[in-house]
């Protein structure tokens, strides 16, 4: 058994830093990071509302996360855990999401579809990175230095808010996609299926099927 | 009577432990599962979570930034009574919940469905969810109080199957949930599987949600041929040759509990429930003196909770 590679990564990452990432290395994150989740995507992108940080000068680095934290009362902020959110939901979303802000980094929750990559991250020279477990939230809460803002927490709630993190050491984090392309989660995917026929022996499909049913066990639920 | 003030600030320790503190038998049950993956990804992802229940404790933050959605089970003696009636006990298990939201702090997670208004403290209509359950035994005026944060969006689901599927029916949508979740990880697996069988469509996705969030790793239900089957089925979750985040590996779920209801005689339904990698559960028992008793195991499911007759013989006894 070997250890995977560990590598520190800043959130504004040059293309060369970028094109030395490969699938299955473990990175920890310095600089600012963004939060966006559906709220910061419908505000931003649906509505037009003016993105409220400069990118991607200040972070090229979108955290499809909302932490565990609360705002005190004197407008200080108590940052608990943080983990990622599935990120999947927000494929719609992320072609314009790439225009608008140049990310080179999504940072989230079980990474995206092939085509996703290859229509949208491949063309911006972006790569995905995963959250470990889910979710080594403790551990990511202690890579957050400070909380620098937190931006539309009156009109999304604190859930759905942007919330903008300096990551000091953050980690650890999953690339699960490369400059290429390829897809981590599928090609484990691949490797899995080959022995789900031998899985399933003895098992009976139910008597009554439902709509969109498939015994394809290579598909996947996610688009 | 139980005092009211005691009975909210011991549920805002609750929701502070469970939210921080993974529990002995889940602790145990992932390291005994980390203890023997050998898939390299997967190893190296059970190593972090255990590295971080560690640095949940010592920060006494919270182990996931998804801290769930907070909700209670309430047990009372069968002569217990709280002071302010029931009313006065759900108002403070909701105050609880609002005041450790913001204090531990845990993530707002609750929202109206559609209009995504959010209270930022995770209560709101039904939110949280109470639920209740009584018990002959032990004597003597006390409640328990279990609160659980279910996380997850995925990795619950629910099927009528019929007589005629069978066993081999119930394996298929087993191993379907667990493969079909698993990928990528999104029931944050290695987890607690919870499966009800029978009941109606509702109380079958009861059970299950009780089987996963209320029994201990290592319980084993008194049927023996339903703890036979909970043992096959962990086995074969595990058989899959998935593990933590769906990287090829052989640890999907750390126990199995199956929990089973009469249901009509045409059919057999069935739900699956995955507890998370952050299983959030802690439990406290408060007596009418004062006492304060904190354990992680619900102890919900006794042979009353599963009685199987018409009538209980200590309840009978006591209203003649």
């Amino acid at each position: 058994m070997t250890s995977p590679r560990k590598i520190r990564l800043s959130t504004t990452p040059t293309p060369e830093a970028l094109a030395e990432l490969q699938l299955g290395d473990i990175v920890y994150l310095d600089g600012l990071m963004y939060t966006a989740r559906e709220g910061v995507y419908m505000r931003a992108l649906e509505e037009k509302a003016n993105i409220p940080m400069e990118l991607p000068k200040e972070s090229a680095a979108n955290f499809h996360c909302s932490p565990a934290a609360s705002i005190n009362k004197d407008g200080s902020y108590a940052m608990g855990a943080v983990t990622a959110t599935a990120s999947f939901r927000f494929a719609k979303w992320i072609g314009e999401w790439f225009e608008k802000s140049g990310a080179k980094l999504i940072v989230g929750k079980g990474g995206m579809s092939h085509q996703t990559y290859a229509e949208h991250f491949v063309p911006n020279g972006a790569i995905y990175l995963s959250t470990v477990g889910y979710g080594t939230g403790a551990l990511l809460g202690r890579g957050v230095e400070n909380v620098e803002a937190v931006h539309w927490h009156e009109e999304l709630g604190l859930a759905q808010a942007m919330w903008v993190l300096k990551c000091d050491n953050m980690g650890p984090f999953i690339v699960a996609s490369d400059l290429q392309g390829n897809c981590l989660f599928e090609r484990e995917n691949a490797k899995i299926a080959k022995g789900l026929e031998k899985v399933y022996e003895g098992t009976r499909p139910a008597v009554l099927k439902r709509f969109g049913e498939t015994d394809d066990r290579s598909d996947e639920l996610i688009g | 009577m139980i005092r009211i003030d005691l009975i909210q600030s011991t549920a805002e320790t609750l929701m502070d432990k469970a939210a921080i503190e993974i529990p002995e038998d889940y602790l145990e049950g992932l390291k005994a599962a980390a203890a023997v993956e050998d898939g390299d990804l997967s190893s190296f992802v059970l190593q972090a979570m255990l590295e971080n229940y560690e640095a949940a404790k010592e920060d006494r933050r919270a182990m996931c930034g998804d801290t769930g959605c907070p909700r209670w089970y309430v047990k009372l003696s069968n002569t217990a009574q709280v002071e302010g009636g029931p009313v006065a006990l759900e108002a403070a298990l909701r105050r609880a919940t609002a005041n450790a939201t913001n204090g531990v702090p845990l993530r707002p997670n609750r929202v109206h469905p559609l209009w995504r208004t959010d209270h930022d403290n995770n209560v709101g209509i039904g939110a949280p969810e109470i639920e209740y359950g009584f018990e002959p035994e032990p004597q003597g005026d006390w409640i328990d109080l279990t609160t659980v944060h279910k996380g997850g969006l995925f990795g619950t689901d629910y099927r009528m199957l019929f007589p005629s599927d069978g066993i081999e029916g119930i394996k298929r949508f087993y191993l379907d949930s667990l493969v079909a979740f698993g990928k990528r990880g999104l029931a944050c697996q290695p987890a607690i599987i919870g499966i009800g069988l029978g009941g109606s469509k509702d109380t079958c996705m009861v059970l299950g949600k009780r089987a996963a969030c209320l029994r201990t790793v290592g319980d084993r239900n008194p049927d023996p041929k339903i703890a036979a089957l909970e043992m096959e089925f962990k086995e074969l979750g595990n058989s899959i040759g998935m593990g933590a985040m769906g990287f090829v590996g052989k640890s999907m779920v750390v126990d199995c509990h199956i929990e089973v209801g009469y249901c009509h005689t045409g059919g057999m339904q069935m739900s699956v429930h995955a507890f998370c990698l952050s299983s959030r559960r802690a439990v406290a028992r408060i007596w009418a003196d004062g006492r304060v008793e904190h354990r992680t195991d619900p102890e919900w499911f006794t042979p009353y909770q599963r009685r199987e007759t018409v009538e209980w013989g200590d309840a009978m006894m006591a209203a003649e």
